[in-house]
């Protein structure tokens, strides 16, 4: 049983009509194409509908809906021969971090991302993307690699944050975001960032000093949790709804505020209702970026990207 | 050096705290000392009797730490807008500029120490808990290229709860921004020394404040990415006594030195003086 949120249901439960219909008219041998194609039309309408007006805090519970497609999907989607190479080799090999070596129609590159599980069992094994040093240092490790042997790093975004707990802070999470943050901006490669779901604080950003953030269209990167923020600020999680409206956190907010360069366009109701859709749309964009940094030297890729980020932030006085 | 006269104290017992003249007096939070406050500055703001290090502003630090008159303030009208539009953020910073005298959390400048020039950043907990927003992250910015084109050291002494909620992903990505900004400072063999007081946390303990080519920190100072409270309820446990203590973090090989207050001014100096020479004081340790 897929999971269903609460503004889906009037949606779902329009489809599941039209599916109970046709199974109908199949059985009795009973021509209602008329009532049948009736309905999908109200179907196609209310999909428009419901998904031109998202709320903020709609946008956040499709940014975290279990269905939606995570890194190693994608990686399934968009990459041939996709190698995972594992390890920090420091420490251990941290399962909510997903990397290896693909080829993207036909060139070699490094993918990097955060990895959410498909279920309750492999949640917990994958910590629910939650990464421990390791997984940043891992990361960091394949992209250093990718350097050496000039292969562009595609880095996924996909996590709630960075893991809170005991291990992490003794083996410094601190030191290894800053790290990451630091040497990703020093990296003479074109580095692709893709914030595929919920990009959550520092522990998303980790991954993501690129030289172009991409962000799918229903995916959302913010500074804290919405529910985080409304407890901090209002003593109250339960004003999550208000907080994500006020944290600027959709997609659409952020190309506003030049946070991200682009915004990927899902299909008509969510990647999740349609991961091939999602997909193929995404790989517009990715083969588009990657073609636009091809020939940029090295330098250059390294000035620009530096730039990107020294200029984040409107300062009055 | 200088010599501290050893100042008088009293204990009062917990029920008379009611009767204690507000604003006078300081309670230990670690021993739960009473002392007068004229004497507890005299000390350094750190408690005679278990050396728990208060926490201090921009003012005591300058006073504690650079030569005498040495400070000059830069880029002080750089002061954080509001570029979500988040709801009673302006009338939260009026009212903290208000309170607190100060125009920001974090204060740069340049300065000596004992005669060697220094870029210096000071960040004060009483603004916002020193969180990062976009005039935060420009002036550490702006400092790390003044040190860069004045040839000069950088000396960040950090405090902060992270990046600012209501400035949002602006605030996230100052992160990004500190830490991108340091490649100069490596590249140009300069010095970069951060110096970690309570409490170092999230967005900046993760950013600027662990790329230090030396991290000292202060003694007892929290430093961490996640804060004990989150944790604790997090993993439904209490931490271990000590648990992400300045001393936690050396232990553990994440900073190079503890330092005590009544220490700070030597030490940066000896530092400054290895990296230079004896030659480049301007006046005589
Ligand atoms: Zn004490």
């Amino acid at each position: 049983m897929p999971a269903v949120l609460d503004f889906e249901k009037p949606l779902i439960e329009l489809e599941s009509k039209i599916a109970e219909l046709t199974s109908f008219s199949e059985e009795k041998g009973l021509d209602l194409s008329d009532e049948i194609d009736n309905l999908k039309r109200r179907a196609d309408e209310l999909k428009s509908s419901i998904f031109a007006n998202l709320t903020p805090w709609q946008q956040v519970q499709l940014a975290r809906h279990p269905d939606r497609p995570n890194t190693e999907d994608y990686v399934r989607m968009l990459f041939e021969d996709f190698l995972e190479l594992h390890g920090d080799r420091c420490y251990s090999d941290d399962p909510a971090i997903y990397g290896g070596i693909g080829l993207f129609q036909g060139t070699s590159v490094t993918v990097i991302g955060h990895l959410k599980g498909r279920d309750t069992k492999e949640n917990v094994s994958r910590n629910f993307g939650m990464a421990h040093p390791e997984g940043f240092r891992k990361a960091l490790r394949l992209m250093e690699q990718a350097e050496k042997f000039r292969r562009p790093v595609i880095s996924f975004l996909d996590t709630p944050g960075a893991h809170c707990g005991i291990g992490a802070e003794e083996r410094g999470q601190s030191q290894a975001i800053a790290q990451n943050l630091l040497r990703m901006s020093v990296l003479r490669i074109p580095i692709i960032v893709i914030v595929i779901g919920e990009g959550g604080s520092g522990g998303a950003l980790a991954l993501g000093v690129g030289n172009r953030t991409l962000m799918l269209e229903h995916a959302i990167f913010s500074v804290i949790t919405p529910e985080g923020c409304a407890s901090i600020l209002w003593k109250d999680a339960a004003r999550a709804r208000e907080a994500a409206e006020a944290l600027k956190l959709t997609a659409q907010d952020l190309l506003s505020l030049r946070i991200v360069d682009e915004v990927v366009p899902e299909p008509l109701g969510g990647a999740h209702r349609d991961p091939y859709a999602a997909a193929d749309l995404l790989r517009k964009s990715l083969a588009r970026n990657l073609e636009s940094l091809k020939d940029v030297p090295p330098e250059e890729l390294v000035q620009r990207r530096y730039a990107k980020y020294r200029n984040i932030g409107s300062v009055g006085g | 050096m200088i010599v501290f006269k050893k100042p008088k104290y009293v204990t009062v017992p917990q029920e008379d705290k009611k009767e204690m003249p507000e604003g006078l007096w300081s309670k230990c939070p670690k021993c739960g000392l009473i002392i007068y406050k004229k004497d507890m500055a005299k000390n350094l703001h750190v408690c005679i009797k278990c050396g728990y290090h208060f926490r201090i502003g921009v003012e005591e630090r300058l006073q504690f730490t650079l030569d005498e008159g040495s400070f000059v303030e830069c880029d002080a009208e750089l002061v954080a807008d509001n570029p979500l539009g988040f709801p009673n953020y302006p009338e939260k910073l009026a009212e903290v500029r208000q309170t607190t005298g100060l125009s920001e959390a974090v204060v740069t400048g340049e300065g000596s120490i004992l005669g060697y020039r220094t870029v210096v950043g000071i960040m004060d907990s009483r603004f916002i808990m020193a969180s990062m927003g976009a005039a935060v992250g420009e002036k550490v910015a702006r400092a790390v290229e003044r040190a860069c084109e004045r040839q000069l050291p950088l000396i960040l002494f950090i405090a902060s709860g992270g990046a600012r909620m209501q400035e949002g992903m602006v605030a996230l990505m100052q992160m990004a921004k500190t830490a991108v900004v340091l490649k100069h400072i490596n590249a140009a063999g300069l010095l970069y020394v951060t110096v970690l007081t309570d409490p170092t946390t999230a967005g900046v303990s993760a950013s600027f404040a662990m790329l230090g080519d030396i991290i000292i920190a202060e003694p007892g100072a929290l430093i961490g990415f996640t804060g004990p409270r989150v944790i604790e309820q997090t993993i439904k446990q209490k931490l271990p006594e000590g648990f992400q203590t300045a001393e936690f973090l050396q232990q553990h090989g994440m900073i190079d030195l503890v330092v005590p207050r009544c220490k700070m001014r030597e030490t940066l100096a000896r530092i400054l003086m290895l990296h230079q020479g004896r030659e480049h004081s301007a006046g005589s340790p």
